[in-house]
């Protein structure tokens, strides 16, 4: 569908923009370096009109080398057209530079990608979670995070109950 | 074999305060209780899409007005009966604690829906695994959400429970102080 966009960003980057193939959907897709994220979004911005970010989110593979993954749904709402970039994101350098200087509604985006992924976002204006609590500890949609790690804010009550087993939340 | 320990025949004496009332503290207590149980004022905490069915209950086609628990109070402080209706993760617990401390005694807390009473499916990192972990609660509705009916029978059990608690006309216990505020 949109296979032209994809054609003239693997043209003007061909240092930055790699692999790209049709997703699942007919979505045009392609991978980004990390580093170049904010100038391809610009250029898509300022002469492709793709003036929309639909949804950012990231992704744990966990077990593959470069971890995570930074995920952009770009759509732009003159010509109808959708792409979406993908950025690898290893482990031991977890920072994306942030997008919110090209599309202003990227903000709770990426505070997400934060918040549940432990992906920090250099340059952003407002660097909290967005959902969880300040004194949660870690970041819960990680794989590594335990299935049923709770942090409960105040004390709970012990209860017994004959499916749910004795004592507070903790327990599990 | 030595002998019995002699505590072992001391009598146990059974002084249950039931017992101990007076056969008028028992009639007050039988009109209070029924003056109670037939004018829940209640407060709905309604956090998820129970809302949807408790709204259902309480217009014309299901009226729990009929139960004498007509009337949503719009603040805890005027409310008998807390209507937790729907998911509380744990951000939320702290406040629903607080909701509670508000409302004047004597207070009784439904769990409206699986969320409510038990986490229902959500076992995750978010949600509390029943509100019974936070503050006490006298009746448990399930279902997801559960039917008009269902709750229609909750509120006659808990209004039969209500009944057969012992009510005082004027209780003279001292107010409970948050410590460190005597």
């Amino acid at each position: 569908m949109s296979k032209a966009v994809i054609d003239a960003l693997v043209e003007r980057f061909p240092e930055a923009v790699y692999d790209p193939y049709v997703g699942v959907g007919g979505d045009d897709c392609a991978f980004v370096k990390k580093d170049r994220i904010p100038e391809v979004c610009r250029f898509l911005k300022a002469e492709r009109g793709f003036d929309m970010a639909p949804y950012i989110t990231a992704v744990d593979y966990l077990g593959q080398d470069p971890r995570y993954e930074v995920v952009y749904n770009l759509f732009a709402t003159k010509t109808n057209e959708r792409i979406r970039l993908r950025v690898k994101v290893p482990e031991s350098d977890c920072v994306v530079p942030t997008v919110t200087g090209v599309w202003r509604g990227a903000d709770w985006f990426e505070r997400y990608c934060y918040d549940m992924y432990g992906i920090r976002i250099a340059g952003h204006p407002d660097p909290r979670r967005l959902l969880m609590y300040e004194e949660f500890v870690g970041h819960p949609l990680r794989k590594d995070y335990p299935l049923r790690g709770r942090q409960p804010l105040m004390p709970e009550r012990e209860i017994k109950d004959l499916f749910r087993g004795p004592g507070p939340s903790t327990r599990d | 074999m030595a002998a019995a320990n002699e505590l072992d025949t001391v009598p146990v004496i059974a002084t249950r305060r039931d017992e101990a009332q007076s056969a008028l503290q028992k009639i007050i207590s039988k009109g209070v209780g029924w003056g109670r149980k037939y004018s829940l004022f209640q407060y709905p905490f309604v956090t998820a899409c129970c809302g949807m069915e408790y709204m259902s209950l309480a217009m014309a086609r299901y009226d729990l007005d009929r139960f004498g628990a007509a009337l949503p109070r719009f603040t805890p402080r005027q409310a008998d009966l807390l209507l937790v209706v729907g998911t509380i993760n744990v951000k939320q617990a702290p406040v629903l604690r607080r909701i509670w401390e508000q409302m004047a005694e004597p207070k009784w807390v439904m769990a409206f829906g699986v969320c409510a009473s038990s986490g229902g499916f959500y076992d995750n990192y978010a949600t509390v695994q029943g509100i019974d972990r936070i503050i006490p609660v006298d009746v448990y509705v399930p279902g997801c959400p559960p039917r008009p009916e269902q709750v229609i029978d909750a509120i006659m059990l808990l209004q039969k429970k209500i009944q057969d608690q012992p009510h005082k006309l004027m209780d003279r216990q001292a107010l409970p102080l948050p410590p460190g505020d005597r």
